[in-house]
């Protein structure tokens, strides 16, 4: 029924297939959507946050969709700006989950504030001594620059390019790409960094807060850092996923390792740097405000050690090694779970430095907050999944994303 | 009548709660909400969806029978300053929506410029903001009672205690009106200071050597404001944010209290 809207050369499940799983995934969007709607029209009040926790769950999967879409700038930089060559088997498809993962965070913003139609007081009264600035501005630039990104894929719809116009204009994209891939890595650069600034820089939660270099703290550099680590592995992650669900391998084996060996190695040593960054709060920073480590994870139900090992170890540690190790990448097993933990340490990270900060009591009369989100806060966190879904999903069917599978597949 | 202010001397105003007073009676609380036209629910019970500008806490030794001991603990807006004003809500406001006066000391919060994304309450680590989750309801016939010096708020906008500030603007205009430019102690109190049947609260320019609030906590500024009386002390003193409200109280246990210590570590406020 669609079949000439496919790219040429390739098979694509049935339509019937095709509308069923779109209808599945859609209804779920309509669920978000029902709970977004029911946040803009009654408030925040459809939430399970209270004064203890401003900052909750879609604060988490904003910054949490954000470090998974710096797979996106990360792989843009290798591609254009350091001549990664194989990489352009996979960053269109890192472009689209970047597109997505942004989009997605927008979104969440939009729905997160008490004021949605305010919302431009940011840019129109911005307080640049505040990193939700840097961060609001750095973000939609690079959403456009992802957007210009996306752009010339849709226009190589095997429809769309057979008009000599958008066909012309793809073309000429592609050729100033570098240009927008470089500019996407400086802002990407900035609005990661900022979200690590967002809770290091609160000197009033001494859970949060990390000391710095001039006005940048430590974790400035961590959330980049591991941004372009777990967003790679993301990317690869999905790209797994994809292949498993189509049943085909779409990108060679040789661009994923060479992807998994660049992952490894941020992973690796953004470990080592949140190992010494770790030690050095415990050690330093918390002491000098009347806190232990230990202060941070106990006497409540959630919160343990377990946590933190679970970041540093498991989710750093373990799958740095497998991604560095020529025998980790080579099993297959191996290396799904390692890019699958490599994208839950970032997801792990930035809930901790979230919602454990609104956790931890500071006032010694206080105690330990807890919280657990309502039904509109998870649908609406569950909304950019399905949404995401469904635009792999038609632009996989649609569009040229993975440019080796015809050969893989031929 | 901005060029007028200038040549005004530079306000830091202040509060300080002697705890060994403070019954715990909460008359502060009921003025404060009177005064400033803060909004409430029929539900109430969930404290940490109330709006309280100013909230007394119980706090106890923890010891039993007969050492047992509690302490009530108003807690106001610190108003902090930070380094140079920079107060950890004010900093971080993306839309400059709350801002560090130097002419006063008061840490404001302009509701309409507020968009309601909540980092500020975030910094803030004594829980002295609050959002608005619903649009104010006020009982019938209430509004009628309303402060018209002080604009109520709307739904998905954060509020806090503004040291009544529109008391400072009336008595200012008062002054201004009478030729002078400075104000006597009485002519700017909170409404919490005044209601205190104990007279717990004493508020004043931390500035002015004369008024009682620097008398009594007796502010060191070459250590950032540090209180220099052994009774009085801020709370949370370690994490830098230079609160301008100072607590007294002659127990050891309450002065410990107000900060947090690693264990065997000596310490009870500023000592």
């Amino acid at each position: 029924m669609d079949s000439a809207l496919i790219p040429e050369g390739v098979k694509r499940c049935s339509f019937g297939k095709f509308i069923f799983w779109l209808v599945v995934f859609g209804a779920v969007l309509l669920w978000g959507v029902v709970a977004m709607l029911l946040c803009w029209f009654k408030g925040l009040n459809q939430t399970n946050m209270n004064d203890a926790y401003g900052f909750a769950l879609w604060i988490w999967a904003d910054l949490g969709v954000i470090a998974l879409g710096g797979g996106a700038f990360f792989t843009g930089l290798l591609r254009y700006v350091f001549a990664k060559d194989e990489l352009k088997n996979i960053i269109n498809f890192a472009v689209l989950i970047g597109f997505i993962c942004y989009s997605s965070a927008l979104l969440i913003l939009a729905i997160d504030v008490g004021q949605p139609l305010r919302s431009w007081f940011i840019f129109w009264h911005a307080n640049v001594h505040s990193m939700l600035t840097e961060v609001a501005f750095c973000l939609s630039c690079y959403f456009a620059v992802l957007t210009i990104e996306y752009i010339p894929l849709i226009l190589e719809n095997r429809q769309i390019d057979r008009v000599p116009f958008f066909h012309n204009l793809s073309h000429n994209m592609h050729g100033i790409m570098a240009i927008f891939a470089a500019t996407g890595a400086f802002l990407s650069f900035f609005h990661q960094g900022s979200l690590g600034g967002t809770p290091a820089v609160l000197f009033g939660r001494p859970f949060a807060f990390r000391e710095g270099v001039l006005i940048w703290p430590w974790t400035f550099f961590l959330f980049t850092w591991s941004a372009a680590a777990s967003g790679v592995c993301f990317t690869m992650l999905i790209t797994c996923i994809t292949r498993k669900i189509t049943r085909k391998r779409l990108v060679k084996q040789k661009v994923m390792m060479l992807l998994a060996k660049i992952a490894g190695w941020m992973l690796a040593t953004y470990t080592i740097a949140k190992i010494i960054d770790t030690w050095y709060w415990a050690a330093v920073t918390a002491p000098s405000k009347g806190f232990t480590l230990m202060d941070f994870y106990s006497n409540n139900p959630l919160y343990g050690i377990w946590i933190l090992v679970l970041e540093i170890v498991v989710c750093g540690v373990i799958p740095s090694i497998i991604l560095i190790t020529r025998k980790g990448r080579d099993s297959s097993f191996l290396f799904v779970s390692a890019v699958l933990l490599g994208a839950l340490g970032a997801c792990v990270n930035r809930w901790v430095m979230v919602l454990q900060v609104m956790a931890v009591p500071v006032l010694t009369f206080e105690s330990w907050f807890m919280y657990f989100p309502s039904w509109q806060e998870i649908a609406t966190t569950i909304l950019p999944v399905a949404y995401g879904i469904i635009l792999i999903m038609i632009s996989y069917r649609y569009l040229p994303i993975f440019p080796q599978e015809r050969e893989l597949e031929g | 009548m901005k060029e007028q202010h200038k040549h005004t001397k530079a306000k830091k105003y202040g509060m300080v709660i002697d705890l060994d007073k403070c019954t715990g009676c909460g008359a502060c609380m009921a003025a404060c909400m009177s005064e400033n036209n803060v909004p409430f629910k029929k539900d109430e019970s969930d404290k940490l969806l109330s709006i309280t500008w100013m909230r007394v806490y119980k706090l106890t030794n923890g010891k039993k029978f007969p050492e047992a001991d509690i302490c009530y603990l108003p807690r106001p807006c610190m108003h902090c300053e930070g380094e140079h004003g920079h107060a950890p809500c004010v900093s971080v406001c993306p839309a400059c929506a709350t801002d560090y006066s130097h002419e006063t000391g008061i840490v404001s919060q302009i509701y309409t410029r507020c968009f309601g994304c909540r980092y500020c309450m975030a910094a803030c680590p004594y829980h002295a903001r609050y959002f608005n989750w619903w649009d104010p309801v006020w009982p019938d016939g209430m509004e009628k009672y309303l402060s018209p010096n002080v604009s109520p708020r709307m739904r998905g906008v954060v509020e806090k205690c503004s040291f009544c500030f529109h008391r400072y603007q009336l008595a200012m205009n008062k002054a201004y009106n009478e030729g002078r430019r400075e104000l006597e102690e009485h002519e700017y109190q909170t409404a919490c200071t005044q209601a205190c049947p104990a007279g717990a609260i004493i508020f004043g320019d931390l500035n002015n050597p004369d008024h009682a609030v620097t008398q009594i906590a007796k502010p060191d500024p070459k250590h950032g404001g540090r209180p220099m009386n052994p009774h009085a002390f801020r709370l949370l003193e370690r994490l830098g944010t230079n609160p301008k409200v100072y607590y007294l109280s002659s127990r050891d246990w309450v002065r410990r209290a107000g900060d947090n210590y690693i264990e065997n570590e000596s310490g009870q406020g500023n000592h």
